[in-house]
């Protein structure tokens, strides 16, 4: 059980700076996800925590303790990787007992805590398996239950679910959640799926180009993105965004319709609406002009423009639809759903 | 029911392994055969004629005190090269795999001497541990030994497995080196972040992982010190002092070529060829066993 402290947080590789000030609290017992585009710096920020990558400037505090210095080993931090990383020549037994072994815990006590993982798991039948005679989502669980027999203060994931199905990366998705709530543990947990980071994680940590964009709850990071990237990244499909002139008295929009309410901005903004706020009305100021639909059942998606521009737009209404592509549909959305950024510095305004 | 697809017979295939066939043919298969017909044969002290013996030869082998005598030097002689060289690049991969900063020029320089021929390698030791002009002996002198190869056996050895044995850390260190660079990355850092430190790493996880190499470059090591040995003796002891580094295939040439014992020298060379001939069925059977990661 710890607090994880990030403060002030740089990595160079030469002069290429990766990291940026990268700054975090992370709460006993937290489970938090760092999310972002591939290159973004988050396996490298997790690896920094785990110690497997030396840290340029800035501290790490794992609980009470300054662990920029110690190896990954005394960092008293358990990791799950994406590939699995199982020692190959090992029986499923001998991997997860090989961290308590060298523990040197007694010979009782780390058959009593392996077995214990293996109930967990459900994996009590393949402890005497190798690594190679077992499928990927079961390699999965002996890599977590290595992680847990070592009950560790920190749990680290590397994109653990990447490598499987998309049906067996739903389960085990509840799974990890199930486990790390049980467990307690303080967990960090890095993907690039925005889905597994918004059900996994307490609390998300966005990533883009080695700044941090934004860092809270699911919800927050859905309700007030803090940037238009945070915008674009969650939910799904992505957030309409587009070019905008804000008045005191409401926004125009590129069509020169005017969304009434009233704004504490002006000047040219970005507006941000997601496809899921619009809603259809027959006399909304917003007209799509609808070129392709996707059925998915629940919720029917309309692809199109912003009729009269060639804005992209999506709209997802829920259940079926009988609209046809080429159709002019026309929309509305309440001011409390509408986002506006700046479009210089891509942040939030009205902040 | 299998469908195999045929192709219309050409003779371009066996036009293009033909080459190939000729050297096997010429310089393998003909003088192995050869060494067969001549062990059958007993040659008289003047080269004018031979008798056909059949086995004479091999039960005169059996009995002389000398074969035998250079059949246990061999095996001390082989395993010793073996063990040294394979040590030697096991520890030298180890820490090239650590090395960050100019990792390519120590791998190239590590890779060298693979290039330098048997007896010029043999020529460079006995340049260094000549008694009298060798930069070595005359180190050795301080810690009160008293190096002369050509007099004491037991230093002729030494200096000859030495040679051999530098001479093949390239070639194993090379195997070595790539076998470790195929263990997965995460595979070390699990085992780091599990607590092990370099050397338990080392010996639990990449030692193991690696057994296939080891068991590979010792079968390939036995097999070069028993026969490519022969430039490095050759250059450095020329099989003495007195019968002190004189192994199988040094004492084939000094029978056959020195001692003119011709009959006897092709049922040595037999024998070597059986020996050969098994270590290679026992790598063949055995190398196969891959580990999967």
């Amino acid at each position: 059980m710890a607090e994880i402290q990030l403060t002030d947080l740089t990595k160079s590789y030469g002069p290429t700076e990766v990291l940026h000030h990268v700054e975090g609290d992370i709460k006993d017992g937290e489970f938090i996800v760092i999310v972002g585009p591939s290159g973004c710096g988050k396996s490298t920020l997790l690896r920094m925590v785990a110690g497997l990558e030396s840290v340029t400037s800035g501290e790490i505090r794992i609980g009470d303790r300054r662990v920029n210095e110690l190896e990954p080993s005394a960092r008293d931090i358990a990791m799950v990787f994406q590939n699995y990383a199982l020692y190959p020549h090992m029986s499923v037994r001998e991997n997860m007992a090989y961290g308590l072994k060298i523990r040197k815990l007694p010979k009782g006590e780390i058959n009593r805590r392996v077995e214990e993982a293996a109930d967990i798991l459900e994996i009590h039948q393949y402890l005497d398996r190798k690594p190679r005679q077992l499928s990927g989502g079961q390699r999965q669980r002996v890599a977590m239950g290595r992680a847990i027999v070592r009950d560790p203060q920190v749990f680290l994931f590397d994109e653990p679910l990447s490598n499987l199905d998309a049906k067996l990366r739903v389960q085990m998705r509840l799974e990890i959640r199930k486990l790390q709530q049980r467990l307690g543990v303080t967990s960090i947990y890095v993907t690039h799926d925005q889905v597994e980071a918004m059900t996994l994680g307490d609390r998300l940590m966005v990533l883009n180009g080695g700044y941090v964009e934004q860092f809270g709850t699911p919800i927050e990071l859905y309700d007030r993105p803090a940037s238009v990237f945070v915008a674009g990244f969650i939910g799904s499909p992505a957030m309409n965004l587009l070019p905008a002139e804000a008045h005191s008295d409401g926004i125009v929009l590129p069509t020169g319709v005017k969304l009434a309410g009233a704004q504490t901005q002006s000047g040219s903004v970005l507006l941000g609406v997601r496809p899921e706020h619009l809603v259809p009305d027959q006399d909304g100021p917003i007209a799509i002009d609808v070129d392709m639909v996707e059925q998915l059942g629940a919720n029917s998606l309309l692809h199109g423009t912003l009729s009269g521009t060639d804005h992209a737009m999506v709209a997802s209404i829920p259940g079926h639809v009988a609209t046809a592509n080429g159709t002019q549909q026309r929309f509305s959305a309440a001011p409390e759903v509408l986002h506006l950024f700046s479009p210089e510095t891509q942040k939030r305004l009205d902040a | 029911m299998l469908k195999r697809v045929h192709f219309p017979s050409s003779p371009l295939p066996y036009l293009l392994v033909a080459p190939q066939l000729a050297i096997t043919l010429i310089f393998f298969i003909w003088p192995a055969s050869q060494a067969m017909y001549q062990s059958f044969l007993v040659e008289d002290p003047f080269g004018l004629g031979s008798e056909f013996v059949w086995f004479e030869n091999f039960e005169l082998l059996w009995g002389d005190q000398h074969y035998l005598d250079a059949f246990l030097r061999t095996a001390v002689f082989s395993v010793l090269v073996a063990a040294l060289s394979m040590g030697s690049a096991l520890l030298l991969a180890g820490f090239a795999q650590r090395v960050v900063r100019g990792a390519m020029f120590y791998r190239t320089m590590l890779i060298w001497p693979y290039a330098v021929a048997p007896v010029l390698a043999g020529a460079l030791w006995v340049f260094m541990f000549n008694p009298t002009l060798g930069i070595f002996p005359y180190f050795l002198d301080f810690v009160g030994i008293d190096w002369n190869h050509y007099l004491n056996g037991g230093q002729a050895m030494s200096l000859v497995i030495l040679a051999a044995a530098w001479k093949q850390v390239a070639y194993n260190f090379l195997f070595y080196l790539a076998a470790m660079q195929s263990i997965p990355n995460s595979v070390i850092e699990a085992a780091a972040i599990d607590g092990a430190g370099p050397g338990r790493r080392f010996w639990t996880i990449i030692f193991p992982l690696i057994s296939p190499t080891t068991f590979f470059l010792l079968v390939i090591n036995m097999v070069y010190a028993f026969f490519e040995t022969f430039g490095i003796i050759h250059a450095v002891t020329q099989g003495g002092p007195g019968s002190s580094t004189t192994i199988l295939v040094y004492k084939v040439f000094n029978d056959g070529f020195v001692g003119l014992d011709l009959g006897g020298s092709a049922a040595q060379s037999v024998v070597l060829m059986a020996l050969v001939i098994v270590m290679t069925v026992v790598q063949f059977r055995y190398v196969e066993r891959k580990v999967e990661y």
